[in-house]
């Protein structure tokens, strides 16, 4: 028994080794990763970032120095303050509180004193820098913007987050990412891949050497150049007829589904978003709640489309064959069922058939039209999803699939939609008859509608939308350059294009006729509410417009949209002739309509809801006249882009 | 001629083959604690790893010299040898040098041997010399006392020289009279002792006093003998008691250092802020080697691969913390083969000696078994944080020559001791 002792001991001390072994190597020990050691210092080296380009070639985002000042604070000896803080533009108490900061951090490490010094600084700083021991400038790249237009389109790059820095082991905190627009959709390509150097670091944080003799290091690939779809001058234009108005214009290429412009306004200098004013600039448009300048409202400002939406109403009728172009029906200043009226119209001759009644936008003829789709089928549900399926299929409802930031879906109701809202068949067409004018359930986003024009001039198809247009050295998503059909067949389209080029012959758009250029095009409005003070009030109508142009063989396909412009010929409707022309023509020959746009202001409109007065809307709005001087900076940036 | 080759191959080659293995298993994490940069030479003196090869060469030439001396002497001088180990360690008061504030090195030139690590041989000898002596009988308390007498004198010199690890494996001995008939009292109490203050240090002094009272209390009643009851009420007594005693002993007596020590060990500080700075302070080895440990996983990272063994990361790596290079270079595989390599030869010590016809041979053998097992009790507990900080060498493993010579004499002369056992009677 008592030589077991010693016997025992050893054996149990060997089991309670090899379990603590065990435990702390096999069980708790989280598989071994060399990016996760924190005995191997990673440097990396930042790639060049890509550039941008338009579609003509000019440059439009490219990068610039910047130059961080940096302190390792156990090597600062005394210096002259003053002087060195009137260099760095910093004042004394700052100085002493950042040193203080780097000093908690590490004083062996060095973190940055001043970021983003400009040029000019950093040329007067660089002569007397050997003087302060300890400091050092350190070079980085930042974005530069050559432009002050499309802040929307290019978007901007910032420090990540640690939501994505969680997500996506790629990044480390302090690297910079792609924000918004391109910058963020092609910041896999535009950013490259920044080179890792590994290096054995001790326990005092200094670096021994290479780990491995360097053979895991990469070396960065450079980011691509991009060009995208954007026609920069059209795009400066746009933004420029937008001044002091609210809304946004979408400009595509029906044969190739390129976005030549796309506007939202008010926007704000790209620029702003860069350096060392980006945190305080970027707060400041993310709590501007009444011009909203980050809400993309080309792609995100989703209303009931209005006129625009009749069209797509003919093309449904024609292809399930419930109307001909022939078919004429009576409107007494509105439609009415029994003796209700069920919408009302504005004056026009009566009985019309199609082109009229596209051309003269008659409420009364789309709910005949509707009513007859809707009610070709026993029940309404079944008549419902038929009519939904045709509209969806120009790319409503739905996400369209672009490459920017993915805005909204939109609404088309369906025969569930309602079972939902009303009970099961508990409905009929006489109950959804907005729909036909486009002013019930349908909701849409410029750029959807300017999708659906694109369908229309193209009789029957589209490309999805997109910004990019060539990756250097790559291929763009083919999903780019596939078309997708509607479900109207070919030979529908023409009565209705015929219909939306008499808007402008004889219909509600007679005053916006361009010279030598056939447009086919279609006025609305759009009916939105506010909430104000917990009520919801109706505010003046949104203008809108949609057009194409030429009307055979278009080259542009355009949305424009301005919020509580009123009918939709009267902003909407000369900015899309306007921006029509200058895209054909290169010119302007209606210069007393650009003067109009230019001179006319909403501003007075959008101040209303904060006025705490009554509101007046619609037939009481006032056009607002911008001062003379306002006007003089105006013309001079036209003509500014005029001789470009 | 013929009994001069029998004689040579009468030695335990196994022990030989375990001690051979740990050595240059050593000496292959010394090289990779030690190095830096890229190209080594191997015969660089000014380095550890280079040392430690001459050492290793040195060894061998002892090893030929111990197997050739006479069993005999062994026996024969075993007091002589005792009572240089205990002059050399009184020397150190006077010639002394101090290191790491242990005062336990004497300096010839560029070289520095340790007195103590000799000393365990010569108490190991003078033991086994003392106890198989006809005259005494380890039942007896005066040679209990005399015997106690042998092993604390050199354990108090060293103690008074600030190297409490090395007194420590003194404690060794204990397994050693155990095994050889001391009473078994010493055993129980010792156990007792040790549960009660562990046990009133982790969960206090009023949940240990509950716990004895059950525990002594259901020991009463179950017994069918029933022990008188005012014996058990006085074991009682004495157990609370001491429960207290320590309590109040640890608040009130022990230096505030050790006491964090102690705390961490037992787990009882829960407060993070403090936990970190322990960490950033005395428990920063321990951190560190935990971490190098850990990093390792399964397999390791692979000879002279391990991040944290080239950033020297783990202080005193290639003496006490040599086990942590096996652990994130070898992964659990390696560090599970030194572990069962050191129980092997353990456990062959340990069966040799109970083979031995003559009690001197089998305490010695004892001896060694203990001394070895209390350094890599110790050694490797502490590495993996299982036992508080306590500095003492990984025998044959860590780097130094007077341990690894001071580890050769030791177990050599007890396989010399071996080789002989035929011839003995």
């Amino acid at each position: 028994m008592r030589r077991l002792l010693l016997y025992l001991s050893i054996i149990l001390t060997g089991v309670l080794f090899i379990s603590r072994l065990f435990y702390l190597q096999v069980y708790s020990s989280n598989e071994y990763n060399l990016d996760n050691d924190n005995a191997i210092r990673k440097v990396y080296d930042y790639p060049k970032r890509g550039f941008v380009y338009d579609r003509n070639g000019k440059l439009l985002v490219s990068n610039q120095p910047s130059y961080d000042v940096m302190v390792v604070p156990r090597e600062v000896e005394t210096l002259d303050t003053l002087e060195f803080c009137s260099l760095i533009k910093i004042d004394r108490e700052k100085f002493i509180k950042t040193l203080k900061k780097a000093k908690k951090y590490s004083s062996r490490l060095p973190s940055v004193f001043v970021s983003h010094l400009s040029k000019e600084d950093y040329a007067i700083l660089q002569e007397k820098m050997r003087k302060y021991r300890g400091f050092y400038v350190q070079k980085r790249s930042l974005r530069h913007y050559e432009t002050s237009i499309g802040a929307n389109v290019l978007g901007d790059i910032g420090e990540v987050n640690n939501t994505i820095i969680k997500k996506d082991p790629y990044y480390k905190m302090g690297d910079l990412i792609g924000k918004q627009g391109v910058e963020a959709s092609y910041e896999k390509t535009l950013r490259g891949i920044k080179g890792v150097k590994r290096i054995q670091k001790d326990r005092f944080n200094r670096n021994i050497g290479p780990y491995k003799d360097g053979k895991l290091d990469t070396i960065p690939v450079q980011g691509k150049n991009i060009t995208i779809t954007i026609d920069a001058k059209l795009q400066a234009y746009g933004e420029l007829l937008m001044q002091n108005k609210r809304g946004g214009i979408i400009a595509i290429e029906p044969s190739t589904g390129e976005i030549l412009t796309m506007v939202s306004a008010p926007s704000y200098n790209p620029n702003l978003l860069i350096g060392r004013g980006r945190s305080k600039n970027f707060s400041r448009l993310y709590t501007d709640t009444i011009d909203k300048p980050l809400f993309d409202r080309g792609l995100k400002a989703q209303y009931p489309p209005g006129s625009p939406f009749k069209a797509l109403n003919a093309l449904i009728g024609l292809q399930e064959s419930v109307i001909t172009t022939e078919d004429k029906f009576k409107c007494r200043m509105g439609y009415y069922l029994g003796r209700k009226k069920l919408t009302g119209c504005h004056y026009h001759r009566s009985p019309l058939s199609m082109n009229e009644g596209i051309a003269q936008s008659c409420n009364a003829y789309f709910v005949n039209v509707y009513r007859r789709i809707i009610d070709k089928y026993e029940e309404p549900y079944d008549g419902m999803n038929v009519w939904s399926n045709h509209v969806k299929s120009f790319g409503l409802g739905n996400y369209l699939g672009y490459d920017l930031k993915i805005g909204n879906k939109g609404r088309v109701p369906d025969g569930d939609f309602y079972n939902k809202w009303y009970g099961k068949n508990r409905w009929a067409s006489t109950f959804n008859i907005s729909n036909a004018i486009g002013q019930g359930e349908v909701e849409t986003t410029p750029i959807q509608l300017a999708n659906m024009v694109a369908a229309i001039g193209n009789r029957g198809y589209f490309y999805t939308p997109h910004i990019i247009k060539t990756i250097e050295g790559g291929t763009i998503n083919s999903k780019y350059t596939t078309p997708k059909y509607t479900t109207i067949d070919k030979q529908h389209f023409e009565p209705v294009i015929q219909g939306m080029y008499d808007v402008f012959n004889k219909g509600t758009g007679v005053a916006l006729q361009v010279k030598d250029i056939e447009i086919c095009g279609k006025t609305g409005t759009a009916e939105n509410f506010m909430k104000i003070n917990g009520k919801k009030e109706q505010l003046t109508d949104h203008s809108v417009f949609v057009a194409f142009a030429p009307k055979n063989s278009p080259k542009i396909a355009i949305a424009v949209f301005v919020e509580n412009g009123y009918w939709g010929s009267r902003f909407a409707g000369k900015i899309a002739s306007l921006i029509i022309e200058k895209h054909i023509k290169g010119h302007i020959t209606r210069i007393d309509l650009e003067e109009w746009i230019l001179k006319h202001s909403l501003k007075n409109e959008y101040a209303k809801p904060y006025s705490g007065e009554a509101l007046k809307i619609n037939r009481y709005s006032q056009l607002q006249i911008i001062e003379e001087q306002e006007y003089y900076k105006l013309k001079e940036r036209l003509s500014k882009l005029q001789n470009q | 001629m013929l009994r001069e080759t029998n004689r040579h191959f009468k030695f335990d080659w196994t022990t030989i083959i375990l001690f051979l293995l740990l050595v240059s298993f050593g000496y292959l994490n010394i090289l990779s604690a030690s190095h830096s940069g890229s190209s080594v030479n191997y015969f660089n003196l000014s380095q550890p790893y280079g040392k430690q090869l001459v050492f290793i060469f040195f060894t061998f030439g002892l090893i030929i010299i111990l197997l050739s001396i006479d069993t005999k002497f062994y026996e024969r001088f075993s007091s002589i040898i005792y009572i240089i180990s205990i002059l050399s360690l009184i020397g150190l008061f006077i010639f002394g040098k101090n290191v790491n504030g242990a005062t336990s090195w004497y300096g010839i030139g560029g070289l520095t041997i340790q007195p103590s690590e000799f000393a365990k041989t010569g108490t190991a000898l003078a033991v086994a010399k003392h106890i198989s002596d006809l005259n005494t009988d380890i039942k007896n308390l005066k040679d209990q006392i005399q015997t106690f007498i042998i092993i604390l004198i050199p354990a108090l010199l060293i103690i008074l020289q600030n190297d409490t690890g090395s007194t420590l494996v003194y404690v060794a001995f204990f397994f050693v009279l155990y095994r050889e008939g001391l009473p078994q009292i010493y055993l129980t109490l010792g156990i007792i002792a040790i549960v009660i203050a562990v046990s009133s240090l982790k969960f206090g002094s009023v949940v240990a006093s509950i716990i004895i009272i059950i525990t002594i209390t259901v020991y009463y009643f179950l017994n069918k003998k029933r022990p008188p009851i005012l014996q058990s009420i006085f074991i009682l007594i004495i157990c609370i008691g001491l429960s207290f005693i320590v309590n109040f002993f640890y608040k009130s007596v022990i230096p505030p250092h050790q006491k964090d020590r102690m705390n961490l060990w037992l787990r009882l500080e829960k407060d993070p802020i403090k936990l970190e700075r322990m960490k950033k302070t005395f428990a920063y080895n321990l951190n560190e080697s935990e971490k190098a440990i850990s990093s390792g996983g399964v397999t390791g990272k692979g000879f002279m691969e391990g991040t944290r063994t080239t950033g020297k990361f783990v202080p005193e790596q290639h003496t006490d913390y040599i086990f942590s290079t096996v652990g994130e270079e070898w992964g659990f595989l390696g560090s599970a083969f030194v572990v069962i390599t050191f129980v092997l030869l353990l456990l062959r010590i340990l069966h040799l000696a109970e083979l031995q016809k003559s009690q001197f041979s089998r305490v010695y053998g004892y001896g060694v078994a203990g001394i070895i097992f209390m350094h890599f009790l110790i050694n490797i507990g502490m590495v993996m944080g299982l036992i508080p900080t306590i500095g003492i060498p990984l025998p044959l493993f860590s780097y130094g020559g007077s341990g690894l010579w001071a580890f050769t004499i030791l177990l050599f002369i007890f396989v010399k001791l071996d080789s002989n056992r035929i011839n003995e009677w």
